[in-house]
């Protein structure tokens, strides 16, 4: 609760209009007790007396009535209808397109339908057939204003209850016993609540417009009573002589609807959660960069270097220190496996390569990238833009997610090609396809024409590589390419990268959590735990005798097909959050060899690489460990 | 004795009718298959995506009517009415931990529904019972007033374990339960099931597309292909010395430490369209062993060995 307030009123006009709808409301509630004059009483002989004359503050209208002690008696009418009206209208509506919603099928169909000719009638109209039909009043105008806002509800919070229905925790509800009225208001209800009180939120002031223009009309309030509508309906005849007497109730509804308006909308923001994360705020192109060290020296190692890179995350005071000095290098032709459980930093630390955390929260904090010796972090947006696609590509986990669901395949490979090189649609188009026939889809021709949805996931996986193949990178970055694939499709996935790779020279690093698939592809490969690399080295030797207590446990983790029925090795706890890293090993914790060394101090990642052994063409190892398993 | 046989169980999707003709066929997404699970053993069933996996474990609680066959638990038939009856006698896991907890109401009150729904328990009763359940799950008492987005994957998934246990079932249908998962926590995650499994009695049906993990706690393993079962055996056997050419492929197919990349079928092979279906065996266009009896004749399930079974007119040997 008090969240939503700060979220409230961190928006200055919410706060604006709380504070005028509260003033308001305050008047209107004391008003009976403000030595106002009774707002019916007729004087024929005050009539139409300006604003400010003595006895009454605002003047008088036609039959001499005291303005003020009307307007206070009119907006508290009017407020009143607009509010019960709202609520009629969310409740009705709301529990018609929860039942719709939840039944789905021809309940559904037949309440939708129902709602939509409801909907099919101009809605003043329909409000006026309603009054019409019940005769006019405030109550009946309350009933029209409330029934023509039902279907609103109606559609929203069905289409809100649709998606709910589908979701895994209402089939577990029906598991654990729960009947359908207990599942509506246990399980759907508190769910499509928020919902509910953004759609009142948002059209109070709307109904409290419609009120006025039943009144206006004649067909709300019935005269001595004001309310605001009728007031302005009255005035009409003198709008000319006496503007006074329209100025007064339209500026009154005017403030009402507006601070009503203002509030709703902040309210709105508040509670929707997607607001509330900051999703609709539009990240930078590039992640910001903001070193506070120096920039490390260029080194010469690789195509792609990655020096000391540190990215970080700042959500209000926290700092989630995702990627914590990591130094990778890949060479042409080489595939180097990043290999981490969820939050260890693997994929943050391939898409900082390229400027592509969003930022904000994401933050690049120091290190360098260098690519061909150039720092692409200090490198301007048009030339990291240039880079971006023609240098280094990237293949992600979904492709049904990356590619763009409304556009060919042929043309979103053809915008990929274009957009670097300066050609021809048709040439472009003869290289979309030559590159779908690279990563061997078959049919490519027709293949051109489909639709993401129109083809398989491994196909469309295919297509990733052929978007990322596009403009013959050298550096290819596939952030866990194969893991939403069958394992018979995987299989392929990854011959055809291996291929790829030898055939053309590309750099690939390949993030991944199945060592099966480290194995299988990769030349060397990085371990990471919690935003560091805790042990590298080549494949082979990492995964026979590997050095890191970690890395060691974290393979005897993993089920081995043919290894028949047994109890399994686990690492007992849950790796840190990376806002409160604990000072030493990030590991000491889960680690049975840990001591009060390994709790103190920042322990280096030490081995042949840091020694400057390595030689061209032999790769190096090293361990982030003070007592490793095997020595180096 | 059977804890849970089903016979000719199947499922029809229909398909909408078009505005003239006569609607199509529907999507068979389950074909009739029959099998049955012996009290306390574990059976893996394996398959990749669209093989009706999930189908078949929807309608073994109830979430989903069959179009026929029947399904009998401790050699009682079903009939399909009330969900409640299910739940006491079989309850489901989900893959998804945290899609599958409310995420506006605390653990205790997700704990206590079945409880209180399927058992009637008071409320003493329940405290006492889910500390309980909460001790064999080694989930601390705290946790219980704690929102579902509170938790990582794995304790979340130990939850949806717990409100599974706390209907107190004899079949638990665990789908993918540790495939959103990391390794390290999947291991932790496996062995409890392996425990609690001890403790309670209970019998598995462990649905997974990985075989290594299926391979590790399943007694008997299926195999699933485009809605059918092509292949039953012992866990320790069916990879081993596949009889089915697509078991084969399968476990040819998974990533293993010291293999040789290769891939173990043609580039250009497709799936099977569930919307025209092929006549004969669905395995056929994919299969370098296939005839043309293959193309034309759907094989049937029948024994092939000492405790195997595989639905193949040309068995691989060995």
């Amino acid at each position: 609760m008090t969240t939503f307030l700060r979220l409230l009123f961190r928006n200055k006009l919410a706060g604006l209009g709380a504070v005028v709808l509260g003033l308001i409301l305050v008047l209107v509630l004391i008003a009976p007790l403000l030595p106002l004059p009774d707002p019916n009483v007729t004087a024929t002989g005050d009539r139409f007396l300006r604003p400010f004359s003595e006895g009454h503050l605002l003047g008088t209208d036609h039959l001499g009535r005291d303005l003020m002690a009307r307007l206070m008696h009119g907006t508290r009418v009017s407020l009143a209808i607009g509010l019960i009206s709202a609520f009629a209208a969310a409740f009705v509506g709301s529990a018609i397109g929860i039942i719709a919603g939840y039944f789905g099928g021809r309940i559904d169909n037949l309440i939708m339908r129902g709602i939509d000719m409801l909907m099919a009638f101009p809605y003043i109209l329909l409000a006026l057939a309603i009054v019409a039909a019940l005769g006019p009043g405030l109550m009946n105008a309350l009933i029209a204003v409330a029934a023509v806002n039902v279907p609103f509800f109606a559609r929203n919070i069905r289409g809100i209850t649709v998606s709910l229905a589908g979701r895994e925790f209402i089939d577990a509800a029906r598991l654990a016993g729960l009947g359908h009225t207990r599942i509506i208001t246990s399980e759907l209800l508190p769910n499509v609540l928020p919902v509910i009180v953004i759609g009142i939120s948002t059209t109070v002031g709307w109904m409290i417009l419609e009120t006025a223009g039943l009144s206006f009309l004649g067909l709300g309030s019935q005269p001595p009573d004001a309310d605001l509508g009728s007031m302005l309906g009255e005035a009409r005849a003198a709008l000319i002589t006496a503007p006074h007497t329209s100025v007064v109730p339209g500026l009154m509804i005017f403030l009402i609807v507006m601070s009503i308006n203002l509030l709703g909308d902040g309210v709105r923001d508040a509670l929707d959660p997607r607001l509330k994360s900051g999703a609709l705020s539009r990240p930078r192109a590039t992640t910001l960069v903001d070193r506070k060290g120096a920039v490390p020296e260029a080194d010469q190692k690789g195509l792609l270097n990655l020096q000391e890179l540190e990215t970080q995350f700042h959500v209000g005071p926290r700092i989630y220190r995702a990627v914590n000095r990591v130094s990778l290098h890949v060479n042409p032709g080489e595939c180097l496996g990043i290999i981490g459980e969820s939050g260890s930093g693997k994929s943050v630390t391939a898409l900082s390569v390229m400027g592509l955390v969003a930022s904000p929260p994401g933050v690049v904090t120091g290190g360098a990238v260098r690519y061909g010796g150039e720092d692409l972090l200090s490198a301007s947006y048009e030339s990291l833009r240039a880079k971006r696609g023609e240098n280094v590509a990237y293949i992600f986990q979904d492709p049904l997610a990356t590619l763009h669901p409304l556009y060919k395949i042929g043309d979103q490979l053809i915008e990929a090609i274009q957009s670097h090189h300066d050609t021809s649609r048709t040439e472009a188009r003869a290289k979309a396809l030559e590159l779908l026939k690279s990563v061997r889809i078959p049919n490519a021709e027709q293949r051109l024409d489909n639709f993401p949805h129109e083809m398989s996931g491994g196909m469309r996986q295919r297509v990733g590589i052929a978007m990322a193949l596009a403009n013959d990178p050298d550096v290819i970055i596939a952030d866990e390419p194969t893991t939403a694939l069958d394992v018979t499709v995987q299989a392929q996935i990854l011959a055809l990268l291996d291929e790829l790779r030898r055939e053309r020279g590309l750099a690939i690093i390949f993030i991944t959590h199945d060592f099966g698939v480290v194995a299988q592809l990769c030349d060397r490969v990085a371990v990471m735990y919690a935003g560091q690399i805790v042990e590298e080295g080549p494949t082979m030797a990492v995964l026979d005798a590997p050095a890191h207590p970690y890395t060691k446990r974290l393979i005897a983790c993993v089920p081995e097909l043919g290894g028949g029925r047994r109890e399994l090795a686990t690492i007992p706890g849950l790796p840190p959050v990376v806002d409160n890293l604990p000072e030493g090993c990030a590991f000491a914790a889960r680690c049975d060899k840990a001591s009060e060394t390994c709790r103190t101090g920042t322990i280096a990642l030490k081995g042949t690489a840091r020694e400057g052994m390595a030689l061209e063409g032999m790769a190096a190892r090293a361990v982030r460990c003070l007592f490793p398993e095997e020595a180096i | 004795m059977q804890a849970l046989k089903i016979s000719e169980l199947a499922k029809t999707f229909p398909l909408a009718k078009p505005l003239f003709g006569k609607a199509p066929p529907g999507v068979r997404a389950v074909r009739p298959m029959s099998f049955a699970v012996e009290k306390g053993e574990t059976l893996g069933i394996v398959g990749e995506s669209g093989c009706g996996k999930s189908t078949l474990a929807r309608m073994l609680v109830g979430l989903l009517e069959p179009t026929k066959g029947q399904i009998e638990i401790a050699g009682k038939a079903l009939d399909t009415a009330d969900p409640a009856a299910f739940g006491r006698l079989i309850q489901y896991v989900f893959q998804d931990p945290i899609s599958s907890l409310n995420p506006r109401k605390t653990i205790r009150q997700i704990m206590e529904v079945p409880l209180k729904r399927l058992h009637g328990l008071d409320k003493p009763a329940r405290d006492k019972r889910t500390r309980e359940i909460f001790a064999s799950v080694n989930l601390r008492e705290e946790f219980l007033d704690r929102y579902p987005h509170e938790f990582s994957g794995g304790q979340a998934q130990r939850i949806g374990i717990a409100r599974a246990l706390a209907a107190s079932p004899e079949i638990m249908v665990l789908d993918e339960p540790v495939s959103a998962l990391d390794v390290s926590v999947q291991a932790q995650v496996l062995n409890l099931l392996a425990e609690l499994k001890a403790q309670f009695n209970l019998t598995y049906l462990f649905i997974s597309h990985d075989l290594a993990v299926v391979e590790a706690v399943s007694d008997r393993v299926v195999v699933l292909y485009f809605g059918s079962v092509v292949e039953i055996g012992r866990a320790e056997d069916i990879f081993k010395s596949p009889k089915h050419p697509y078991t084969k492929l399968l476990a040819e197919s998974a990533p293993v430490v010291g293999r040789a990349l290769t891939a173990p079928e043609q580039k250009d092979s497709e799936l099977p369209d569930p919307l025209n279906p092929p006549p004969g065996c669905a395995f056929a266009g994919r299969c370098v062993h296939a005839t043309e009896l293959c193309r034309t004749e759907e094989p049937r399930l029948r024994p092939m060995g000492e405790d195997q079974l595989a639905a193949c007119h040309h068995p691989l040997e060995g």
